[in-house]
């Protein structure tokens, strides 16, 4: 079966004034389809720039990303992008917001309508529909902006450390929103995260990336059974997990600093 | 719940500005009889203002000035707008033009008079190129740089949901940059003011600068203090109205 995401080769140089910088080096991986799959690793190592180039924000320099099979060129609505920083349009009530990408895909007033609202209450912002972003909490607004990718259906979401800006206590429920909704549609996720406990609490695979050059460094499969729960992060496994990908982060093959 | 912390802050603001503007009054006095000769006291120039009120001078050359400076900064925000939003959006045309934005503005409006004189003569349409000019640097300069400093997460946000470059411009970049946009046309309106009278001040048959200019040959500086008022008060109101446009418009702006 083709996998749902496939990085083949993947390589990415960003110029600098002084020669250029490999953010990137052949990175190959496959994400089944309906798979919900973490990325961590530490800071610089690329996460972002993978991300941007599954989402089509971005044109690698080597190698390829395939959805479905066939290449990635620029963005889709079929894949949506959930940014760390929100990214709601301000000037846009929380209702607008979540119609924006319905209104494009020329969906009618009526249907956009009763789409969007059926989104605002998933994500428990009905009493917010009318409101503007800046009138939100963190929590509230990346809510919001994840009815927004919802509302156009697409089939694979790539999320770039969404939770990163929130308090603990908002980032669980958050957590557990989205797997409960993964869990019914399964859409295939891509999450970027900094958080160990949230790589191995949502995921079937915990990818593990090294920097300098930015490479997949581990792969870990979590064989937690969903739907995973307070006991879960509780267990032993959890634990033992944890410890996994905890060592696999910050124990890393050390390369010389500011070597290419 | 803003509301409520600023109701008491808005009362004691309100009395603060009555409290400096009774100041200024007696200040005014005290200089009036302090024996500078021929300087007015408040009391001859409302009289002044009566009269002139009275017969129709200073409404007309209010009108004068306003209509000048309505032209001019109309049409310079008309052309400043789309002139921004091109060297935002396409780096050729700004290298094209930014060097000589940068270059003009450096020029005073007023600095332009004698030459737009000599080229244009001495009717209406040499003040109201001046006025146009300043109105549409000012207006200029700040859309483009609205549209430069568009949040890039946004415009990818909209790519992300399907929006193609037209979408984009229309529906991310024009309405992210109103605030630079509004901000530019309240410095433009008020450059705008300020050259209006001054160049009146050098070529003209009415208006409020042409006044004092005249009240200047004949010593009269009750005539002088009403049209200073009448110029400061103006100004300020039309500040005030577009404060209010922006406020309205760009409410949903975060800070503030
Ligand atoms: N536009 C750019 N120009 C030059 N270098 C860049 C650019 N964007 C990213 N980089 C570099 O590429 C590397 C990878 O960046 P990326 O944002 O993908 O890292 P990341 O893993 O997402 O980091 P973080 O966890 O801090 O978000 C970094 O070292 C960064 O300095
Ligand atoms: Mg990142």
């Amino acid at each position: 079966m083709t996998p749902k995401i496939e990085f083949r080769g993947l390589s990415h140089r960003f110029e600098l004034g002084a020669g250029d910088f490999a953010a990137l080096d052949d990175v190959d991986l496959s994400i089944a389809e309906g798979e919900f799959v973490t990325v961590v690793g530490p800071s610089g190592c690329g996460k972002s720039t993978l991300m941007n180039a599954a989402a089509g924000l971005l044109t690698p320099t080597g190698g390829e990303v395939l959805v479905d099979g066939a290449a990635v060129h620029g963005p889709s609505p079929q894949r949506g992008v959930i940014f760390q920083q929100y990214a709601l349009f301000p000037w846009m009530s929380v209702r607008k917001n979540v119609e924006f990408g319905l209104k494009i895909a020329g969906v009618g007033q009526a249907e956009r309508r009763a789409k969007a609202q059926h989104f605002i209450d998933l994500v428990g912002l009905t009493d917010f529909a009318d409101a503007l972003p800046r009138t939100l909490s963190g929590g509230m607004k990346q809510r919001c902006a994840i009815a927004r990718a919802y509302a156009v259906d697409p089939t694979v979401l790539l999320m770039d450390e969404p939770f990163g800006a929130l308090d603990a206590l908002t980032r669980v429920q958050l957590q557990d929103r989205l797997l409960d909704t993964w869990s019914r549609d399964r859409r295939t996720v891509m999450f970027i995260t900094h958080d160990v406990d949230e790589a191995v609490y949502l995921a079937n695979r915990v990818i593990v990336m090294a920097a300098r050059p930015g490479r997949v460094h581990q792969v870990i499969d979590v064989g937690l059974p969903y739907p995973r729960s307070e006991e879960i992060r509780l267990s032993p496994e959890f634990a033992e997990l944890r410890r996994q990908v905890w060592h696999a982060v910050y124990h890393q093959p050390t390369t010389l600093e500011g070597s290419p | 719940m803003s509301r409520s912390a600023k109701r008491p802050a808005k009362g004691s603001a309100l009395l603060l500005t009555a409290g400096s503007g009774v100041l200024g009054l007696l200040v005014w006095t005290l200089l009036a009889n302090s024996g500078i000769q021929g300087f007015p006291g408040p009391l001859s120039v409302v009289e002044r203002f009566g009269t002139l009120v009275g017969d129709g001078t200073l409404p007309l050359d209010l009108l004068a000035s306003l209509r000048r400076v309505l032209i001019g900064f109309v049409l310079g925000v008309v052309l400043a707008v789309p002139v921004g939003f091109l060297m935002g959006w396409y780096p050729a045309i700004r290298g094209l033009i930014e060097p000589w934005l940068q270059f003009f503005r450096m020029v005073p409006p007023l600095a332009i008079i004698p030459l737009a004189i000599v080229l244009l003569g001495i009717g209406e349409t040499p003040k109201i190129f001046v006025i146009f000019l300043a109105s549409f640097l000012s207006s200029v300069v700040s859309t483009f740089q609205g549209v430069v400093s568009v949040d890039n997460t946004l415009i990818n946000a909209a790519r992300v949901l399907g929006a193609k470059d037209r979408t984009v411009f229309t529906g991310v970049v024009i309405p992210a940059s109103t605030p630079f946009i509004l901000v530019g046309m309240r410095i433009g309106l008020g450059a705008s003011w300020a050259t209006v009278v001054a160049a009146e001040l050098i070529a003209a048959q009415e208006g409020l600068g042409y006044r004092m200019q005249q009240a200047q040959l004949y010593y009269d500086l009750s005539t002088i203090f009403v049209q200073l008022i009448v110029i400061g008060l103006v100004g300020l109101l039309m500040d005030r109205a577009l404060l209010l446009a922006e406020r309205r418009l760009t409410g949903w702006q975060e800070r503030r």
